[in-house]
């Protein structure tokens, strides 16, 4: 799964991925990927990205071994800050990516799904940046539970659109997204916010976030002198893990664990762990993957506590990874996320995003799997989740 | 089990298509959309034959989908009240065989359902049940090579869609693959009413006849008589009706008598 500057971009991750989308949108994914290829092997590209990277994002970002964690976990535990990232989630190198890629598209007006918000302040920052406009989709329940980053969009001068239909969260938003983009498709580009949606989507958005991965292996090696055991991640679409995971694809002996959101319970069938409970792989949102779906192949909804994890589908390389043995999933519910929120909270002095939470509750009380070091993505702060847990007690 | 003659692409779903579209009471084939199970099951099989009292031609009867990524509000909305009601493929298909006695059916349904039974098997079912044709919304040229010989073996045709935005080397990657008619949309966006846009039908047309050998037939936006002999006037073989009608059958008190009605009315603009 390597790329060259002059190779074309990867349709299909095994059985996985490809375009299954309205054909208005067909011409629109076709120039969007030759406007990245060529954009890839420009250096001038390449440089503007990365002063943006550098001066504005505040990247490379830290990597921190937390020893009040590694004590409680009884491994050393490296925190890739992904956190400290200037909008608070590693969601700002896919987005500003993107909207510089839009700005050589000539395309001015930017859509932007979100769920937990992070995706949607990201795209809200990076236009507001390059003076794009910007319309956000968000489900009116993520609206409700994600407040303060509808207040951080609006101020960033973006448009948020409530999404009503359906469980009212993020998938109601990537599909309205695609709505909005099959009608405008002339003027506009889509940033969508995860390593799904159809061919050239996934690639674009592994490629820009394994700035995460690849910074992460050579910080461990200079820090540690060694790579970590396991590379962890939580996944919901899977931005960050696929990021994170990139940079380590050749590293065989490195365990790869991506944690999803089990929600409620497995058992209950109302959770967001589509490659962990496996079962049929299905299309949802232009690619074929993981997904939650009935029998008869209708989408079936997530549930998870966390925004960003609430999600029935899954990036369709995570899915060819699970296949392939390179990547394994697990699960953590809802009050074990909770759990966590707080315990890292008085462990480190970090407040990790719910998102993050599920990975620590495994780093922390999962099966450690014999690793001595782990080295796990924290993808963002968890200040947009503080009334959402408070409210629970 | 019928086949498919790969040259011509004419197959028994293909022909009765066909057929429809040379027997054709006005200057264009009258092809209304139904959502199966919308309102409920029963009342979308009597809508259905209202269709076919009103001087339809054929019918594209829609399968409820949870994530239908090419409709608009009025389908989407109607779709999740269908699922909601309890509709299921099967119901749907039962509805396809009591409308295939009176006309030809083609059923439009999202790639996830028919990849969820299995290509075979559910192409198998849709041609068990009497449909002629299959639309897949989401399944463009690049995806469409399993189910198109699924189809092609069953007997089924499979309708492609094409759009203002396909330029004209794809369109006729596309044409040459088509199966009963080409769906030609005629604007960018999703399915729903729209005021306008009717003097790029011709040119709209024009481009989609010279990519294909079958019937075009144009769709999304067009709902009034006049919008629909519009289409007619600037060449197109068949006109698609959707958003209007399932507006209808959600505001009605009597929805098939008053699907009817719509229907007779815009059979009567293409007959003039």
């Amino acid at each position: 799964m390597t790329t060259t500057p002059e190779a074309a971009v990867e349709h299909r991750y095994g059985p996985y991925g490809g375009q299954y989308v309205p054909e208005t949108l067909m011409p629109a994914l076709a120039e969007l990927e030759t406007a990245w290829v060529a954009a890839r092997a420009d250096a001038g590209y390449r440089e503007e990205l990365n002063v943006l990277l550098r001066d504005y994002v505040g990247r490379p970002s830290p990597l921190y071994l937390a020893e009040r964690l590694s004590e409680a976990a009884g491994r050393e535990v490296w925190l890739k800050r992904e956190d400290l990232n200037h909008t608070g989630s590693h969601k700002i190198n896919n987005a500003l990516g993107q909207a510089l890629l839009a700005k050589r598209m000539g395309k001015g007006r930017i859509i932007a799904e979100t769920g937990a918000g992070q995706h949607g302040v990201a795209s809200a920052t990076a236009c507001a940046l390059l003076d794009l406009e910007c319309i956000v989709y968000m489900g009116a329940e993520d609206i409700r539970r994600q407040r303060p980053n509808v207040q951080r969009m609006e101020l960033l001068g973006a448009t948020v659109v409530s999404v009503e239909s359906g469980a009212r969260t993020l998938k109601e938003a990537v599909s309205e997204a695609i709505r909005d983009w099959v009608t405008n498709v002339a003027t506009t580009h889509y940033i969508i916010g995860s390593a799904v949606g159809p061919a050239p989507y996934p690639a674009i958005v592994r490629e820009l976030q394994r700035v995460i991965g690849d910074e992460a292996r050579v910080q461990i090696l200079e820090r540690r002198g060694r790579l970590p055991d396991r590379v962890l991640a939580c996944v919901g679409g899977g931005s960050n893990a696929i990021g994170t995971f990139a940079g380590f694809y050749g590293d065989p002996a490195v365990k790869l664990v991506g944690i999803e959101a089990a929600g409620e319970g497995i058992e209950t069938g109302r959770h967001g762990a589509p490659l962990t409970v496996g079962g049929q792989a299905g299309v949802l949102h232009g690619a074929l993957s993981a997904l939650l779906q009935s029998p008869e192949g209708q989408i079936l909804e997530a549930h998870s506590v966390s925004a960003g994890l609430d999600y029935p589908g899954s990036g369709p390389e995570h899915a060819w990874l699970r296949d392939e043995g390179r990547a394994t999933y697990v699960a953590v519910g809802d009050t074990d996320a909770l759990a966590a929120f707080r315990e890292v909270s008085r462990l480190e002095g970090i407040i990790p995003a719910l998102e993050t939470a599920h990975a620590f509750h495994h780093i922390l009380h999962g099966d450690g799997g014999g690793s001595e070091i782990d080295l796990l993505c924290l993808s963002g702060r968890g200040d947009k989740d503080l009334a959402e847990v408070l409210a629970r007690g | 089990m019928a086949s498919t003659d790969t040259a011509t692409g004419t197959n028994a779903g293909a022909e009765r298509i066909a057929a429809a579209f040379a027997n054709k009471a006005g200057r264009a084939a009258l092809m209304p959309y139904l959502m199966g199970g919308f309102p409920d099951v029963e009342t979308s099989r009597a809508i259905g034959l209202a269709y076919a009292d009103g001087g339809a031609d054929l019918v594209e009867l829609g399968v409820p989908y949870s994530d239908p990524l090419a409709d608009g509000p009025v389908i989407h909305e109607a779709g999740t009240k269908a699922l909601a009601a309890g509709a299921t493929v099967d119901d749907v298909l039962d509805i396809c065989g009591t409308l295939a006695e009176r006309l030809p059916v083609v059923l439009m349904c999202y790639a996830n359902l028919v990849l969820a039974r299995g290509v075979d098997t559910f192409v198998g079912t849709a041609v068990d049940a009497g449909a002629s044709g299959l639309i897949v919304p989401d399944l463009p040229l690049e995806e469409a090579p399993e189910i198109l010989a699924a189809c092609d073996a069953a007997g089924l045709a499979l309708v492609p869609l094409v759009a203002p935005t396909t330029p004209d080397e794809r369109l006729r990657a596309i044409g040459t693959r088509a199966r009963g008619f080409l769906y030609t949309v005629s604007v960018a966006g999703t399915t729903g009413e729209r005021a306008g846009s009717r003097e790029s039908f011709a040119p709209i047309l024009e481009r989609a006849r010279a990519a294909t050998s079958v019937p075009v037939a144009l769709g999304f936006g067009i709902a009034t008589p006049d919008a629909a002999a519009a289409a007619a006037d600037a060449g197109a073989d068949g006109v698609i009706v959707g958003s209007r009608l399932v507006r209808e059958a959600a505001e009605a008190a009597d929805p098939p008598a008053a699907v009817r009605a719509v229907v007779t009315d815009l059979a009567a603009a293409l007959r003039t």
